[in-house]
């Protein structure tokens, strides 16, 4: 890793991640406005697939192992890694570790660079100190916290702090902000009915609330819970926290809902 | 209780059915995660007792074998007859033998899992001895002939409306009214009695005192005082991780363990059991028995799985899994529920037999979160995955998926292409559409919930297309 000075603009990876890669890219480029107007040279490594979390959930270890190889070798050349999602994140940050038992080499390599993994809004808020400015969204939002990014990486005020800088936009607190949606990665898909059951009782909470819009720091829950607000005939439209920040949450939401 | 976690997916269809469970379910664990919010907020020291709690069972656990033989000297020297049992046969076949002997017709029973992991209740009934439940959830339980559903509070899948209807049609007197005090009121009455003309008392122990040779049973009821003081015989089951150094270590836990479990500062009672009763003493049993199981517990010790031996089974896992609130305690098929029985039961009995467990969890991370004793629940319910997976145990299909995911996965170029090939397919499905309903192979997904129609083109493809524009990006 090069040592930068307070001169030179940190270079910063961005990991895409495999969802926002193929389901809501907008998320990618909000994310790269965000870092660049923060000060950041942004480069996406063209090497990267997934963060490996479907084969790290599994079990399958061997595979997790390859895969974080495979990263660790195309961001080693950043300052910061940087992610939108608490999830993928934490996948790098703190889970990496666990499945390198014997290589002394890799060890040393993976915890270099999970020390320098971040999620997208700790990393502007807790290492850039950025803030937006000059941003409006017009709406009553509300906000889900997703559980990587607040119990493993501890993303809970940073988010909030930011939005409050946001020209018309109001907070409305949500009821169990910090339960989880029943996502899951693999797990909405092995026992559906079970995650069902969960995502409901969040989308009466939201829907309680009288928000307008969601507000989350991860597809993956987000397109959990705006599917089924959509599904449910629910007007609420779901952004990433990103979206709204980089001042490009359109008319549609995550799931087309309220267009 | 048999052991029935090879049906999950059975028992969870038919959980997510029953209204009944749900407004029980919902009634009880919002009450119970408000509570616990509120003590903990209050108890400045929250921090740190939970740190020397977790430190105090790492270092018993890690002597156990010197706490145990400590505690049986003690207890020895106290009156009481110690017995080892290494599987819950041996543990039953003591348990019977000590009621034959002393002729019991009757046995009063205060709450222990421990009980029901051994499997007391049968091994009563086979031996021809009445069995009475006198924590008051359990004696509604045992109206209903249900199993427990939850290890603090073992009838929470019951609404109070369907325990007055039991009241009704089983006690000999029934409740004046359906509040709840009538109700409490018409199960004393139905119990008094009982407590007091037993032949035997069967408790379990929160803790095992090695210093002092002491049992501890912490109750709200008042119950184990009224189940344990008057038989004859008294015989205590627990679990060879109860055991605590001494008092001082023990008092740390009860300070968290009312907390952690109901949201109070203390339960309102604490007995330390210190032997039969010696002369000059006004009540107690003549003799008193402790029966010390292991049932895999010493296999745990030494591997990934030992930190589950520091659970001081106050339940505040359940209560705040989000599984556990959609299903409830009966869905896991076995004696303890939620996460801490996900990672407990294929301890207890296979990896196989309980093969849904370990994945049946979000990993979402709030039970460790909220554990007294910092149980790294999520990360070992991902090493119990990893061990089925080495072991071949995952399904078919998982294995099919993950093997085509891999081979993409391990080769970016391939990778993005299959995603930009995903993304139009996607679109095309769409039919113009925001949103989709109808996918194949993700159909749990869209049985529920829409998928949104992705945009034109991953974003590698965009981000290339604009590089080679030279354009800046939007
Ligand atoms: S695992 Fe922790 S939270 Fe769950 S019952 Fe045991 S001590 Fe309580």
């Amino acid at each position: 890793m090069t040592e930068h000075t307070a001169s030179d603009r940190p270079r910063v990876g961005l990991f895409v991640t495999c969802l926002v890669d193929a389901m809501r890219p907008n998320i990618g480029f909000a994310t790269l406005k965000l870092l660049e107007a923060a000060g950041c040279d942004v480069e996406v490594p063209s090497a990267q697939t997934c963060c490996g979390q479907p084969a790290f959930n599994s079990g399958d270890d061997a595979t997790t192992r390859a895969i974080a190889k495979q990263i660790i070798e195309s961001f080693a050349r950043y300052d910061y890694v940087v992610v939108p999602s608490g999830s993928c994140a934490s996948m790098i940050r703190t889970h990496f570790g666990e499945v390198f038992g014997d290589e002394p080499d890799w060890i040393e390599r993976q915890s270099a660079l999970s020390a320098k993994t971040w999620e997208v809004l700790s990393f502007l808020s807790d290492v850039i100190g950025y803030h937006p400015e000059d941003v409006r969204y017009d709406g009553l939002a509300t906000y889900h916290d997703s559980c990587s990014g607040l119990r493993d990486l501890g993303v809970r005020d940073q988010p909030r702090a930011m939005l409050a800088n946001v020209d018309g936009l109001q907070m409305t607190p949500l009821k169990d902000n910090d339960a989880c949606c029943g996502f899951g990665g693999t797990f909405c898909v092995k026992y559906p009915d079970i995650s069902n059951a969960i995502v409901a009782e969040k989308t009466r909470n939201i829907v309680e609330t009288k928000a307008d819009t969601l507000l989350a720091g991860d597809l993956g829950c987000l397109m959990n819970m705006a599917g089924k607000l959509s599904r449910e005939g629910h007007k609420v439209k779901a952004f990433h926290t990103v979206e709204v920040l980089a001042g490009m949450a359109g008319d549609g939401g995550i799931c087309g809902e309220g267009s | 209780m048999i052991q029935t976690s090879d049906r999950f997916k059975e028992h969870v269809t038919r959980a997510l059915a029953d209204d009944d469970l749900k407004i029980a379910l919902s009634r009880t664990t919002g009450l119970l995660q408000a509570r616990r919010r509120q003590v903990i907020d209050e108890y400045a020291e929250y921090g740190a007792a939970r740190e020397r709690a977790g430190a105090i069972k790492d270092h018993t656990l890690a002597h156990l074998d010197h706490y145990l033989e400590m505690f049986e000297t003690n207890a020895r020297a106290n009156g009481a007859t110690v017995h080892w049992a290494k599987t819950p046969e041996a543990a039953r076949r003591i348990v019977t033998k000590i009621c034959t002997q002393a002729g019991a017709k009757t046995a009063t029973r205060v709450k222990s899992m421990l009980g029901e992991e051994i499997g007391i209740a049968q091994a009563l009934s086979d031996a021809g001895v009445e069995r009475i439940e006198t924590d008051l959830a359990e004696h509604i339980i045992q109206l209903a002939q249900d199993p427990p559903s939850h290890i603090v509070m073992p009838a929470m899948h019951k609404t109070h409306e369907q325990v007055a209807q039991l009241f009704d049609d089983l006690h000999d007197i029934a409740p004046d009214t359906h509040d709840i005090p009538d109700l409490v009121g018409s199960a004393r009455r139905e119990l008094r009695q009982k407590f007091l003309s037993a032949d035997v008392s069967i408790s379990g122990a929160n803790f095992l005192i090695a210093d002092t040779g002491a049992t501890v049973t912490v109750t709200n009821e008042g119950n184990s005082e009224l189940t344990c003081t008057p038989p004859k015989v008294h015989i205590v089951t627990a679990g060879i991780e109860k055991l605590v150094p001494g008092m001082a270590h023990a008092s740390v836990f009860l300070r968290l363990l009312a907390r952690a479990a109901i949201g109070a500062e203390i339960t309102q009672y604490t007995t330390f059991y210190n032997g039969p009763k010696r002369s000059g003493d006004a009540d107690g049993p003549e003799a008193y028995h402790i029966v010390l199981v292991d049932n895999h517990r010493s296999e745990m010790l030494g591997s990934d799985l030992q930190a589950m031996l520091k659970c001081i089974r106050c339940g505040a896992c359940m209560n705040h899994c989000p599984v556990y609130a959609a299903i409830g305690g009966h869905a896991y098929g076995a004696v303890y529920p939620g996460p801490m029985g996900s990672v407990l039961t294929p301890a207890l009995s296979s990896l196989k037999a309980a093969k849904d467990l370990p994945n049946a969890c979000t990993l979402n991370g709030r039970c460790k979160e909220v554990c007294p004793v910092n149980i790294p629940l999520p990360d070992m319910l991902r090493n119990l995955r990893a061990r089925q997976w080495e072991a071949k145990l995952a399904s078919p299909v998982t294995k099919l998926a993950l093997g085509a995911w891999r081979f993409v996965a391990r080769r970016p170029k391939l990778y993005h292409f299959a995603t930009g090939m995903a993304v139009f397919g996607m679109r095309l499905l769409s039919l113009g559409r925001t949103r989709i309903r109808r996918m194949p192979m993700a159909g749990g997904w869209v049985k529920y919930r829409d998928l949104p129609r992705p945009e034109k083109g991953s974003f590698m493809q965009q981000y290339k297309a604009s590089k080679h524009a030279g354009e800046k990006r939007p």
